[in-house]
């Protein structure tokens, strides 16, 4: 998820910063989860300390300050929300706004008390229904050259406009500043929306705005899992004959066609190059776990163990391989595969797993676990991620409720999942937070269930 | 016409004269009996008793439909069926009877008379009124439910209890008896653990009901099942008696 040969930026100033994101990361799983360590991303090293200063107007037209207001609070939350800036409060802002650099005094910037190591600064106004903004990004600790990046963007004067380009120009700040790593400002996450008694297929921004229905089926509908290039949505839908694998094209803004099968199909999961889907299917009795083309056509089956076979995910990094959960030894539990039915691997010890997500550079997996499930036991079910090459895991979430299907963020740096304080399957809601389990907060109210976040 | 009565008389004399000669020479079995070849000119066989035989095809039709009758007689001079009248000795009618009727047809010829029967069965539908035909009985859904009862799991488990055992060899019983009967069985779980993991779980549920049924032989075809895992709840409280009402196999008639 790193790559860490692209560094844009003067060596010296950011090279710390590639060491938060590794510890971030590869010190989650360097650690022995079993004796109780959580990743900090604080461990001895400090994020960048970035200053992001509200957008000058730039128009007097009477939108601007309702779009700007939006641009500006949506900017701030995308940065504070990569986990890698230390984001100066803005009381300690030097009192000027600067709209150009020409407007600038970056000295000012890098004094105490704002001592800010980027400043990220610019106008936005709006002219004959059209938003038009200039985005900077300066290095303060290099009064010579301290422009990093300008970016101007164009578009309808609405507010999801003025959102989308805050998102894309956070994505570009992060991309510049993460040494490589593409934001996620811009990536969407598919839920489950309770509606009544059915379940529809919702969409929303991933810091939850946004919320719009994809379906519209009067059923219920579960397990949404986007395709690699964000045009088809495969998930599954109780009918006549209980649930199938159904397919919705995001492109179409409808339903597509995927072969109907006999017994339950669900759970779909997209391979990295989009042409197969992996689910489970009990067509031939037992639920197992099948691959098809997209249409449900060329299906072929990968396990034969009695007992449920459920939740597949394809190693999005090399999709040679698939992680699922299975119940061949009751409770279920979380193995690995080769995608040929090969080399199957038992992970998780014990407990009640579930829910699997692979990372993006295919090295972890986070999963649901209860480890004292049982009849009577008090066991909770959080979320887990473990190591693939040591099985070595930690835990995320801790005595918040009953925690489910995480999801990994494009860059792997943050996970999004599904959490009921109290249990109850109604007052789920969306939750998200770093991959180090810090940074938790609420995307969505109660009655959202099952996210499942974009490829990038 | 004239030659063959001719024949006919011809015949009765002789057959008369062998029968008196019979009569007078007693019936000893002497191998130097008469020999009647050596009776001067052949004489014409004695009149054969007529045959007859009388087909319907097909033999049983709807109302409103016909029927093909088909006769064959011989040694006959004249041939009636019932409600039709004098035939041919030979021959075929179209016939379309509002009820099940008997053809029956009598062939007299100078040897004697012969008679055959053919039954046509006309199914006259049933007034709305009428009770339906037994192998339309899909039976009340009280008696239904009585009969095949849900059964029960324990948590995380799809082996059927030895009490839901007993209760599927009543149920096939019962739907043996009532072979209209079409079922789905439903396959639900408990609201913990995983919904997808739940679905599957159902599955297996609703197939070891429906494997027991077949074993009891209740025909596969008449068995639909459909997990519903977690997503029907028939209780929502969060305590055991609540979730053991959840993790189930549930019959329904599949209408």
């Amino acid at each position: 998820m790193l790559r860490l040969k692209r560094t844009p930026l003067p060596r010296h100033a950011y090279l710390c910063r590639l060491g938060v994101l590794l510890l971030l990361l590869v010190g989650a799983s360097a650690l022995h989860a079993q004796e109780g360590f959580k990743t900090e991303t604080s461990s001895g090293v400090s994020n960048i300390r970035i200053a992001v200063a509200d957008f000058k107007p730039a128009s007097a037209d009477p939108q601007t300050s309702a779009f700007k207001h939006t641009f500006d609070s949506t900017l701030y939350a995308d940065l504070a929300n990569a986990g890698i800036f230390d984001i100066v409060s803005k009381s300690l802002l030097p009192q000027a706004t600067p709209g150009a650099p020409a407007e600038i005094r970056i000295q000012q910037w890098a004094d105490a008390p704002t001592s800010a190591a980027m400043v990220v600064f610019g106008n936005f106004g709006v002219q004959a229904n059209r938003i038009t903004c200039n985005g900077f990004l300066f290095d303060a600790k290099n009064l010579q050259y301290p422009q990093v990046l300008a970016k101007q963007y164009n578009e309808d004067a609405t507010d999801d406009s003025a959102r989308q380009i805050a998102h894309r120009f956070a994505d570009e700040i992060i991309f510049r500043l993460s040494g490589g790593s593409q934001g996620i400002a811009e990536s969407k996450i598919f839920y489950v929306k309770l509606t009544g008694a059915d379940k529809e297929i919702w969409q929303m921004d991933y810091d939850g705005a946004n919320q719009h229905p994809l379906t519209h089926l009067g059923t219920v509908s579960l397990s949404p899992r986007i395709s690699p290039d964000n045009s088809r949505l495969a998930f599954s839908s109780l009918g006549r004959d209980g649930f199938q694998i159904r397919m919705f094209s995001l492109v179409l803004n409808r339903m597509v066609n995927f072969s109907a099968a006999g017994g339950t199909n669900l759970s779909p999961a997209w391979s990295p190059n989009g042409k197969d889907l992996a689910y489970s299917s009990s067509r031939s009795g037992d639920p197992e776990i099948w691959i098809s083309d997209t249409s449900g056509g060329s299906s072929r089956r990968v396990t034969s163990f009695r007992g449920p076979d459920v939740s597949p995910v394809f190693n999005p990094r090399s999709g040679s391989q698939i992680a699922w959960i299975s119940g061949r030894t009751n409770l279920p539990q979380l193995y690995v595969m080769d995608t040929d039915g090969s080399n199957v691997q038992r992970m998780t010890d014990g407990g009640y797993a579930t829910s699997p997500s692979w990372s993006p550079n295919g090295q972890f997996l986070t999963f649901a676990w209860d480890r004292k499930y049982g009849p009577g036991a008090p066991g909770g079910q959080d979320i887990y991620v473990m190591e693939i090459a040591t099985k070595r895991w930690i835990q995320l979430t801790h005595d918040g409720g009953r925690c489910d299907f995480p999801s990994w963020s494009p860059d792997g740096r943050h996970i999004v999942y599904a959490n009921s304080p109290d249990g109850r399957a109604t007052h789920m809601k969306i939750m998200t937070m770093l991959a180090d389990g810090t940074q938790k907060h609420e995307l969505t109210g109660a009655g959202a269930d099952m996210p499942n976040w974009s490829w990038k | 016409m004239n030659a063959m009565q001719t024949g006919i008389r011809k015949t009765l004399v002789i057959a008369a004269t062998l029968i008196s000669i019979g009569a007078v020479t007693g019936c000893h079995k002497k191998a130097s009996g008469i020999d009647p070849n050596a009776l001067g000119p052949a004489p014409a066989p004695p009149a054969a008793a007529p045959t007859a035989t009388i087909t319907a095809d097909p033999l049983s039709i709807d109302l409103g439909q016909s029927v093909i009758l088909n006769w064959r007689t011989q040694n006959a001079s004249t041939v009636t069926i019932d409600g039709i009248g004098d035939v041919n000795t030979n021959g075929t009618q179209t016939v379309a009877p509002s009820t099940s009727t008997n053809f029956h047809l009598t062939a007299k010829g100078d040897g004697g008379t012969t008679e055959a029967n053919v039954r046509v069965t006309v199914r006259v539908p049933v007034a709305p009124t009428a009770p339906p035909p037994a192998d339309n009985d899909m039976g009340s859904e009280a008696a239904f439910h009585e009969n095949v009862q849900d059964v029960f799991f324990d948590y995380d488990s799809y082996d059927l209890r030895p009490d839901a055992t007993t209760a599927s060899s009543k149920a096939a019983a019962y739907l043996t008896a009532h072979p209209a009967i079409r079922v789905v069985i439903g396959g639900y779980c408990d609201d913990r653990g995983s919904a997808e993991y739940n679905l599957a779980l159902g599955e297996n549920r609703a197939n070891a009901a429906r494997t027991a049924l077949v074993n009891a032989g209740v025909p596969a075809s008449r068995l639909r099942v459909i997990s519903y895992g977690k997503e029907k709840q028939f209780c929502t409280e969060e305590n055991e008696s609540c979730w053991q009402q959840n993790r189930r196999a549930q019959f329904s008639l599949d209408k």
